[in-house]
């Protein structure tokens, strides 16, 4: 185990990295899900449609063919990103379209005489989501869209097949250099558990606070 | 969901799972065969020699009783040993070099003298012990490990690590012009070892699982060399002639050997002094050119045989 104790710089470089990764494509992915759950419920046909081919085209493909087709792909197409970059703005788009399914199905939860009640004192579309709606919406999708959270960060080591150094990137470089890979391994393992668990108590915590009790 | 929608919702799903397992037959090749007799015929019977003759209880003399040489190769390294899927061919400098050795037992008329064997990295020290095949040609670096289980006549090559670049590249003339230039390799592999070791200011934070994943990041000016051994970039040069090229500036090396059956001295005197007269009459230059000499690399000087005891 003194391959762990002698390189917890490159764990914790690889942490960072991972960590910049998962928050930026979070946050990203939280406004792109809102936007597409609002174009989802929306009055507007060609907005639904939209985001409904949106959503079924990026989310049954793998994350492995996006990333590759992404950082191979785009070049050609006159868009060149660093690798942590490609990762982001993929990781972005791929979560965003389970953000925004997750979204909608909070705002079915809203009860119908919300939505009416809204109307009747002559809020639109727009103001009745982002009064009356969403916000109720959101508060009881908090615990499945912290289970995407996770999911994120646990993606995010798809990162490291187009050379973006995060745990995984890192570990792999270990790997070589220290011929020792299942020891390395358990240290990626860890690691990652370093940034997930603290989260899901984080997550239970906000979930407990935001729950609406029926 | 009512049962009729998720029958409507099903049954498509089921057509075209219904359909792709239906293709799946017809678009099987058909099986590669590991071992073939593909000899090709380069001297018509007009020019042939006689067979040379050798002193009984010889492994040459076993060989041409025999009819048949068996030869040790790769087949899936383009250049050096490759089987053709279109013609079951096998092709590359090994395979010449092992026509050569064929010559050299048989005459000029070596028509389906050979039985190509395939010898992968894994099975080729067992393969020559256990006297499966005759000589093993298939980049195969000498070294004192497997001097111990086999004998080495050679090396007929000396591979290294080198530097791919794009064509346009002028400043990139060695490793010592890699200072913070990214140069992208294989994770995990010994090129990036290499590397790291030789020339410790290249940035090499961009890595890939195989090596044509580098080359496209080349090709996207994503990073401006790729390294790893020369004769694994002389196959991506043969793809793509007009963008890629290389450096030339070996600075590993990998002394490529025949594998012969330890303690056949008389065996590897043949084959050695059968190298040493390719070099001398042009033979082993003209397996050169017509194989990993496509991709414009001019033949190198043959490296001096190695007669060690």
């Amino acid at each position: 185990m003194g391959v762990l104790t002698d390189n917890l710089d490159v764990f914790w470089a690889g942490l960072r990295t991972t960590a910049a990764l998962t928050g930026l494509s979070f946050m990203f992915a939280l406004l792109v899900g809102i936007v597409l759950a609002a174009c989802r419920v929306s009055p507007v046909r060609p907005l639904r449609a939209a985001a409904m081919f949106y959503v079924e085209t990026v989310r049954n493909m793998p994350l492995t063919v996006h990333m590759l087709l992404a950082f191979f792909g785009w070049p050609k197409l006159g868009f060149r990103y660093s690798p942590f970059v490609t990762a982001v703005i993929v990781l972005t788009y791929y979560t965003g379209a389970f953000v925004g399914e997750t979204i909608r199905a909070g705002v079915n939860t809203v009860g119908r005489g919300q939505v009416e009640a809204a109307r009747s004192i002559g809020l639109g579309f727009a103001k009745q989501l982002r009064l009356v709606v969403l916000p109720q919406a959101l508060r009881s999708v908090v615990a499945p869209l912290g289970s995407l959270l996770s999911a994120l960060v646990r993606n995010s080591a798809v990162a490291y097949t187009i050379a973006v150094l995060d745990i995984m990137g890192r570990s792999d470089r270990l790997i070589t250099t220290t011929a020792k890979p299942l020891e390395v391994l358990i240290g990626a393992a860890l690691t990652y558990y370093v940034l997930t668990i603290p989260l899901a108590f984080g997550i239970n915590a906000v979930d407990r606070r935001q729950r609406i009790i029926r | 969901m009512s049962k009729r929608r998720f029958t409507r919702f099903l049954l498509p799903l089921l057509a075209i799972a219904m359909v792709a397992a239906s293709c799946g037959d017809d678009g099987d090749k058909p099986k590669a065969t590991t071992s073939g007799s593909t000899g090709t015929s380069s001297g018509s019977a007009a020019t042939a020699s006689g067979p040379p003759q050798f002193a009984a209880g010889t492994t040459m003399a076993t060989i041409q009783a025999r009819g048949k040489m068996t030869l040790g190769t790769k087949f899936d390294q383009p250049l050096f040993g490759l089987k053709n899927p279109t013609n079951n061919q096998v092709e590359g400098f090994d395979v010449e070099i092992g026509k050569i050795i064929a010559k050299a037992i048989f005459g000029s008329d070596i028509t389906n003298k050979i039985d190509y064997q395939e010898t992968t990295s894994k099975v080729r020290e067992d393969a020559v012990k256990d006297g499966k095949v005759d000589v093993v040609v298939a980049t195969y670096t000498i070294n004192d490990a497997r001097k111990q289980i086999i004998d080495f006549a050679g090396p007929y090559y000396i591979a290294g690590q080198d530097i791919l670049v794009k064509k346009s590249n002028t400043t990139i003339t060695g490793i010592e012009s890699l200072v913070g230039k990214k140069v992208c390799t294989v994770q995990g592999s010994t090129s990036l070892t290499n590397i790291q070791a030789k020339a410790p200011q290249a940035d090499v934070s961009i890595t890939f699982d195989k090596y044509s994943l580098c080359v496209e990041a080349l090709k996207d000016g994503r990073v401006e060399a790729v390294t790893t051994d020369n004769i694994i970039l002389l196959g991506f040069i043969n793809d793509d002639p007009t963008n890629l090229k290389l450096v030339n500036k070996p600075f590993t090396t990998e002394p490529y050997g025949i594998g012969l059956k330890k303690g056949d001295a008389a065996f590897r005197t043949f084959v050695n002094d059968t190298l040493e007269k390719a070099y001398a009459d042009g033979s082993w230059k003209k397996a050169w050119d017509a194989t990993a000499g496509k991709t414009g690399q001019a033949a190198p000087t043959p490296p001096p045989v190695n007669r060690y005891a």
